[in-house]
């Protein structure tokens, strides 16, 4: 269940970026939408790593080396601008590839067509803020390029092959790119012309293998549960 | 452009049924319609309260003055004819 634990790590992880906004947004209004997504992106976890084992163990007491998340969800919130980059890069991939498997017949079919939807709503909070951002203040401007350029370079991994991954990697890859390309040119952006994975990656987070600031998420993700084994509301 | 740093008030109406009017939710901040709309989808629809949302802003409406109370809304009661009391209701008859 390779696809399961690999998808299933991009759901958490990314909740759990999305949920440290929690008490922090920049207006009420918006930590409210990004903790509806937060939750949405949790149920999906939730979904996907039940298929794989305990879900709480999963997510509890594995180590930095045994998640299978991209390094893109894992990247610090940064400004506001960091995080609408990340979630117009990830909503994108993960909505082109759910359609995808939706129309298929596998196991992640069912949940693929539920979350289809949520996932389209997603895409859509990130590319109005994008265009926000981007075609709004100098400043606002300024920011949002340069998230997206930050970004860029681990945007290559979602497109390398997953094991039990059945899609057509090269389909999604050319529609993500045009809607990507949509939204930052609309935004009055300049799509990154850099390498989309770096050198250094090898593979990266599907194989294990995760940025800096990830270990520091999981400890504060995992304290209380290994602190407190078996703790329950 | 509004300089203002505070993003304007929105009110947010809320159809819970098809056939039923919307209805007033509550309001919330938003920079343009657009988010607005959003806003109110997450603030006030996301355990399937609504079919429909419509956002106004809160400068467009216009409201009577709580001072105005009396010559508004008195007058009516002291004229029974305007009430539609004086007919039997059918039995059976629901939602009157």
């Amino acid at each position: 269940m390779t696809a399961a634990l690999a998808l299933g790590d991009d759901a958490l992880v990314l909740s759990h970026r999305l949920g440290e906004w929690a008490g922090h947004a920049p207006v009420l209004e918006e930590e409210v939408a990004l903790a509806n997504i937060a939750l949405d992106l949790l149920g999906q976890a939730r979904t996907l790593l039940s298929l794989v084992g305990d879900e709480d163990e999963l997510a509890y007491l594995r180590e930095e080396r045994a998640f299978r998340n991209l390094q893109l969800v894992e990247q610090p919130n940064g400004d506001f601008a960091h995080t609408i980059a990340r979630q117009l890069y990830f909503s994108t991939y993960q909505r082109l590839l759910y359609g995808q498997l939706a129309a298929g017949d596998g196991e992640l079919t069912g949940l693929a067509a539920k979350a289809v939807k949520e996932v389209a709503y997603h895409q859509d909070h990130a590319e109005q803020w994008t265009l926000r951002l981007g075609d709004g203040t100098a400043e606002s401007h300024e920011r949002m390029q340069r998230a997206c350029d930050a970004l860029w370079r681990f945007t290559g991994e979602m497109f390398q092959p997953v094991e039990g991954l059945d899609v057509d990697r090269e389909a999604l890859r050319s529609a993500w790119l045009e809607s990507v390309t949509t939204v930052l040119k609309r935004a009055t952006l300049t799509v990154p012309d850099t390498a989309d994975t770096g050198a250094w990656s090898a593979g990266a987070g599907r194989q294990g293998l995760h940025t800096e600031s990830f270990g520091r998420m999981l400890a504060e993700m995992q304290h209380l549960h290994r602190s407190h084994p078996g703790a329950s509301w | 452009m509004n300089t203002s740093k505070d993003w304007p008030l929105w009110e947010v109406f809320v159809r819970s049924r098809r056939g039923l009017s919307h209805t007033h939710a509550g309001s919330l901040h938003a920079p343009d319609a657009e988010m607005a709309l959003r806003n109110a989808r997450d603030l006030y629809t996301r355990r399937n309260e609504g079919v429909s949302i419509w956002v106004v802003p809160s400068t467009a409406i216009t409201a009577s003055s709580p001072d105005e109370k009396d010559p508004f809304f008195e007058p009516s009661a002291d004229k029974p004819y305007r009430h539609p009391t004086f007919y039997e209701i059918p039995e059976g008859v629901k939602h009157l």
